[in-house]
């Protein structure tokens, strides 16, 4: 596979490493293609801007998770792990739900539970089970912003599609003309409503899969 | 009783788990390929949600709110140890968890057996630590109606979950584009189904 064209060229990363950040953007999605953290990603994304905080957040919390789970490895007990790596997270959740009640309270009253639920995504526990306990802190961290970013990507995407058709606004401002809405065009009520933002994931999946024939599911 | 009666009907139609909220959504994925499979884990979702939502409903008025300690005295009324609700929240989910199934292996094996490795990982399901969030954030006004609405939301999971795999199983049979075949046509399914369920939207009894 040659590289994704969403690699950052920064010479630290070596290609190995640029694979860690690039490959859950594309091919290896945690949503679209690994099946994790799909609990928040529809449920905030009515607006791109509660999408965006929660990306971040997302991104925050699960570079410092693998961070510090990759240097305790050796000293976690396997019987324990599930505890730990819990605590770790929840840790790191509440410092980030602090902070977001700290600066954008309005967002954060948006997003109401689902600042606490970054904790049970599973996308967070997977990656530390899967990869942060047997490797080292550089790599561990890379890939936790990867799969963070693969998340955030799918989230915001789904965010803009919604907004867009739904309210015709982008980050709250008004894209579509007036003279489109005097013409005869209607925003698309349903977008907003929840049922929507499964129907969006599932044809972008859909899209994914039938560029990348790979991936198709032969079960 | 009629206020009971309306918010666990409300949590199994209105505010379903999965279609509402999507929580859970990671297992419902996962484990929604055979009807037999998820009534399993659907029971056990029911059963751990009925017990972690009062505990924590407790937890959070007695230890956790603001002015909640003041039952231990004066000088303690303005306490607020909020911040922590998380973590307490997560560890009474584990540690419940952990003791139900100690529970149903001591009393029904069978039922331990066939439930097998759904109960530990029903420590990460979202729909857990969800419900308890929304019980804290929703302010019910006793235990019985924590205890009705943990019930309910396990019950709209249950069925949710049901559904879809007995959707899933039939559908094998269909002539689904390849590319959306898996994943891509539960999704989509899911959604319809949701638009379903949201005509009970507004409904009260």
């Amino acid at each position: 596979m040659s590289e994704n064209a969403n690699t950052p060229k920064e010479a630290l990363l070596s290609p190995k490493n640029r694979k860690l950040l690039s490959d859950p953007i594309g091919k290896d999605n945690p949503i679209t293609v690994q099946v994790l953290g799909v609990c928040s990603v529809l449920a905030v994304t009515v607006q791109l801007k509660a999408s965006l905080v929660l990306a971040i957040a997302v991104v925050a919390v699960m570079g410092f998770a693998n961070v510090i789970i990759s240097l305790l490895r050796h000293g976690i007990p396997p019987r324990i792990r599930i505890i730990v790596q819990l605590t770790v997270i929840a840790s790191l959740v509440i410092l980030v739900d602090q902070v977001l009640k700290a600066f954008v309270y309005d967002v954060s009253r948006q997003l109401s539970v689902f600042v606490g639920l970054i904790i049970t995504n599973c996308i967070i526990m997977g990656r530390l089970e899967a990869y942060a306990l047997q490797n080292k802190v550089w790599p561990s961290f890379l890939d936790g912003i990867g799969n963070a970013a693969g998340y955030g990507s799918i989230l915001i995407l789904v965010a803009a599609i919604r907004e867009l058709l739904g309210s015709g606004t982008l980050m709250g401002i008004q894209v579509i003309p007036d003279f489109m809405y005097n013409i005869g065009y209607v925003d698309n009520g349903l977008m907003i409503l929840p049922p929507m933002a499964l129907i969006t994931v599932g044809v972008i999946i859909w899209i994914h899969r039938h560029r990348d024939k790979s991936l198709v599911d032969v079960s | 009783m009629q206020e009971l009666v309306n918010i666990f009907v409300k949590s199994i139609f209105i505010d379903n788990m999965v279609f509402a909220y999507f929580l859970g959504m990671c297992s419902y994925l996962a484990v929604s390929r055979t009807v037999k499979t998820s009534v399993g884990l659907g029971f056990a979702v029911i059963f751990v949600l009925g017990f972690t939502v009062p505990v924590n409903y407790l937890l959070q008025n007695y230890i956790l709110g603001k002015g909640a300690l003041s039952w231990l005295g004066p000088q303690f009324a303005g306490v607020d140890l909020s911040f922590l609700t998380f973590i307490m929240f997560i560890a009474i989910i584990a540690a419940m968890v952990q003791l139900v199934e100690m529970i149903i292996e001591k009393f029904s094996p069978t039922l331990y057996s066939s439930l097998g490795i759904f109960l530990p990982l029903i420590a990460v399901n979202c729909a857990i630590l969800g419900g308890s969030l929304f019980m804290q954030e929703r302010n019910y006004a006793n235990i019985s109606e924590a205890v009705s609405f943990g019930l309910g939301s396990g019950v709209g999971w249950f069925l949710a979950i049901v559904g879809i795999a007995a959707i899933r199983e039939k559908i094998r049979y269909s002539n689904v584009p390849a590319p959306l075949r898996g994943l891509g046509i539960t999704y989509i399914i899911t959604g319809l189904m949701g638009i379903a369920f949201m005509s009970f939207m507004g409904i009260e009894l």
